[in-house]
């Protein structure tokens, strides 16, 4: 019995946000996720097309049925790149914007809780890093790596300049709580330092993290496409980031082929929209209370309000409608 | 009435003084609490009572080793506590000694429900082996401080209760670890008054049924009476007075003790509440608490008091002890030097 309970509880807790924006966002997601995941392999084993395969006879192509984005200057297929780069893009900005959130919660969280000599030698580190402006670095890393170590190497350099800015940002946030007083009732109940962080103050600061978090995803495979851009990741490696700058090489916009280097942008400006979407719905989650009512608990409170209103009395029933959720809570 | 032989958690001579920074506050100190000497017994409620900044709440965060005494020692069961730094040690502490907050609009995380909540002392504190025991442990709780039924009040967040559930839940929350000692810092003053006498019974039946030492802080002395054992009075960081219940409301040898008797409501008491009370007539002459930064000399309460003569203000006056175990800081009592 009990387990059945405690199936009801963790599945209640996997339901769908409610909320269509944080749908559409997860959706957009999820898209790009298996996209990443099984579109290379797809693209490659299932329909037979090869991102780098050279075929000067079909150079430029317009979309057609046979390359449903068209091709590049030296007749590669971009739908096949755009699928194949995907994997590389995501990759690098899921994994650098792990690096940056992790760095940033840890020295951010636990400088602000700890105080005294940890906080200032944390917020002195914190500093040191800020101060170091973060896109010249990257480039000078970048120039001196030359691709080498793939894109491991890119996202590692990323996420370690990345995270100063979310460590301070954090830093503040838990400072307003550390005083507050349910951290003091978890330290009387003998939480460690260590429980306090991750159990009540990394809970207490989900929105801030899991913002900051999809803020850094996203801005990593910005930086990510910049660098490749400008050439300075691995331009054989097939990305979004290496497709542009392969695009602005062979001249795409002044020739109109629009088909070269809309698709890799549109993926990443849509991949942005998502995070933002998605921003909407955390904040439900860390705040309980902007959660609407189950569906069970709001047709009982509109059974109330229905009696309430057959008993005769309008103002019972204005009173009942203005305050639905309260009648739901009680 | 005499004291059980030995205390369960006792405050020695604590002292607490806060350095103050800031502009004009270099290498002075707020006077928070000065030597104060205080045991909590099993089966007994000990009310503190003072006004607002007289130091309750910094003594009983002392208790709670939130910071620790300036000067002085914290006894548990007659063995001092070392200012246990290491999560072990305080852990160890704090299955004897529990805190119950004065805000239960704070002191519950808003991000965990209750099971949750509940969850953490039990398992911190090795109560609970075994999630069917977790929660038959946790249900127990919650009958045991009334929120029934339990099991639908087990899934709840704490935005989804009302004020005097949250304090339940933060009592539940407290005894949880099985504690021989309750520290309640005003636990009942955020609640309406409707709900208070609830939770002060709970608090009740827990000394009775259970054995619990409890310190109930408050600054409604007429509340203190109904409840507690025995009222220490608390002033400026100086306690002033202390007796059973009883004898400190129906008998208050120190003039603040009766300056806060007359300003709490009284219906039984001449004129009633519909007179005008004869000392409170004039607000002036009430004063206000004196700075702890800079605090009076002699007797704290001088500059306030109706009483007052020149030796108040040069030295604090010793202890006055009378028979039936009340005690008293007041000059009044000290005939020789009292002209």
């Amino acid at each position: 019995m009990n387990a059945s309970v405690r199936g009801k509880h963790s599945l209640r807790r996997l339901k769908l946000p409610p909320n269509p924006k944080v749908r559409v966002g997860i959706a957009i997601f999820v898209f790009f996720a298996l996209l990443a995941l099984l579109g290379p392999f797809v693209v490659q084993n299932v329909m037979g097309l090869s991102p780098s395969d050279v075929d000067t006879t079909q150079a430029m192509e317009l979309p057609s049925a046979e390359h449903l984005l068209g091709t590049t200057a030296t007749g590669e297929d971009v739908f096949a790149q755009l699928v194949v780069g995907s994997r590389i893009s995501l990759l690098v900005g899921f994994v650098a914007g792990v690096i940056t959130t992790t760095l940033s919660v840890l020295v951010g969280v636990a400088g602000g809780y700890l105080g005294g000599r940890a906080d200032s030698f944390l917020t002195a580190a914190t500093n040191v890093c800020l101060v170091i402006p973060g896109m010249p670095l990257l480039i000078i890393v970048a120039s001196y790596v030359q691709g080498r170590g793939g894109w491991l190497t890119v996202a590692l350099v990323i996420g370690l300049t990345a995270w100063p800015w979310g460590a301070r940002q954090k830093r503040a946030q838990t400072l307003s709580l550390r005083h507050r007083d349910f951290v003091s009732a978890a330290e009387m109940t003998g939480e460690s330092r260590w429980g306090v962080i991750t159990r009540e103050l990394i809970p207490s600061l989900a929105p801030i993290i899991s913002v900051s978090f999809l803020g850094a995803v996203v801005g990593s495979m910005f930086a990510d496409a910049g660098l490749s851009f400008m050439g300075l990741g691995n331009i054989n490696i097939t990305s979004w980031g290496s497709m542009l700058y392969w695009a602005q090489n062979g001249a795409a916009l002044t020739r109109g082929a629009w088909w070269w280097f809309v698709p890799p942008g549109a993926c990443i400006a849509l991949i942005g929209v998502a995070a933002g979407l998605i921003n909407f719905g955390i904040d439900e989650i860390s705040n309980p209370r902007l959660r609407k009512p189950s569906k069970e608990v709001r047709a009982r409170a509109r059974a109330a309000r229905l009696h309430a209103a057959a008993g005769g009395s309008a103002a019972k029933a204005t009173a009942g409608k203005s305050a639905p959720v309260q009648e739901a809570a009680s | 009435m005499p004291a059980p032989a030995e205390p369960v958690l006792e405050a020695r001579d604590v002292v607490k003084r806060f350095p103050l920074h800031g502009p004009g506050g270099h290498g002075k100190e707020v006077h928070a609490v000065e030597p104060t000497s205080l045991a909590l017994h099993a089966g007994r409620i000990t009310a503190l009572v003072g006004e607002s900044g007289s130091g309750k709440s910094t003594l009983a965060r002392m208790l709670a080793l939130a910071y620790p005494p300036t000067e002085g020692e914290i006894r548990l069961d007659g063995a001092p506590v070392k200012q246990a730094r290491t999560a072990r040690g305080k852990r160890a502490y704090y299955r004897q000694v529990q805190m119950i907050f004065q805000d239960p609009f704070s002191s519950l995380s808003p991000v965990h429900r209750l099971r949750y909540i509940l969850s953490r002392p039990l398992q911190l504190h090795g109560h609970a082996a075994g999630r069917p025991e977790l929660e038959r442990q946790i249900l127990d709780l919650l009958n045991r401080v009334n929120l029934t039924p339990a099991d639908q009040f087990i899934d709840k967040f704490p935005h989804e209760l009302s004020g005097g559930q949250r304090q339940r839940v933060a009592i539940a929350r407290a005894l949880a670890a099985g504690p021989k000692v309750l520290l309640g810092d005003e636990p009942v003053s955020m609640l309406d008054v409707s709900i208070r006498l609830d939770i002060l019974n709970l608090l009740g039946t827990l000394r009775d049924d259970e054995g619990l030492a409890i310190l109930y802080i408050t600054h409604d002395i007429a509340g203190a009476r109904y409840f507690a054992d025995e009222i220490k009075v608390l002033y400026a960081g100086q306690l002033v007075e202390s007796g059973s219940a009883d004898a400190v409301v129906e008998q208050p040898r120190h003039p603040y003790t009766r300056l806060l008797l007359e300003s709490a409501p009284d219906p039984e008491r001449d004129g009633g509440l519909l007179d005008e009370p004869e000392v409170v007539d004039d607000e002036e002459t009430l004063g206000e608490p004196p700075s702890l930064v800079d605090p009076p000399a002699g007797c704290r309460f001088h500059p306030r008091c109706p009483l007052a003569k020149p030796v108040c203000a040069t030295a604090f006056p010793p202890r006055t002890h009378f028979d039936d175990g009340q005690w008293v800081h007041c000059w009044s009592y000290d005939e020789e030097n009292y002209r």
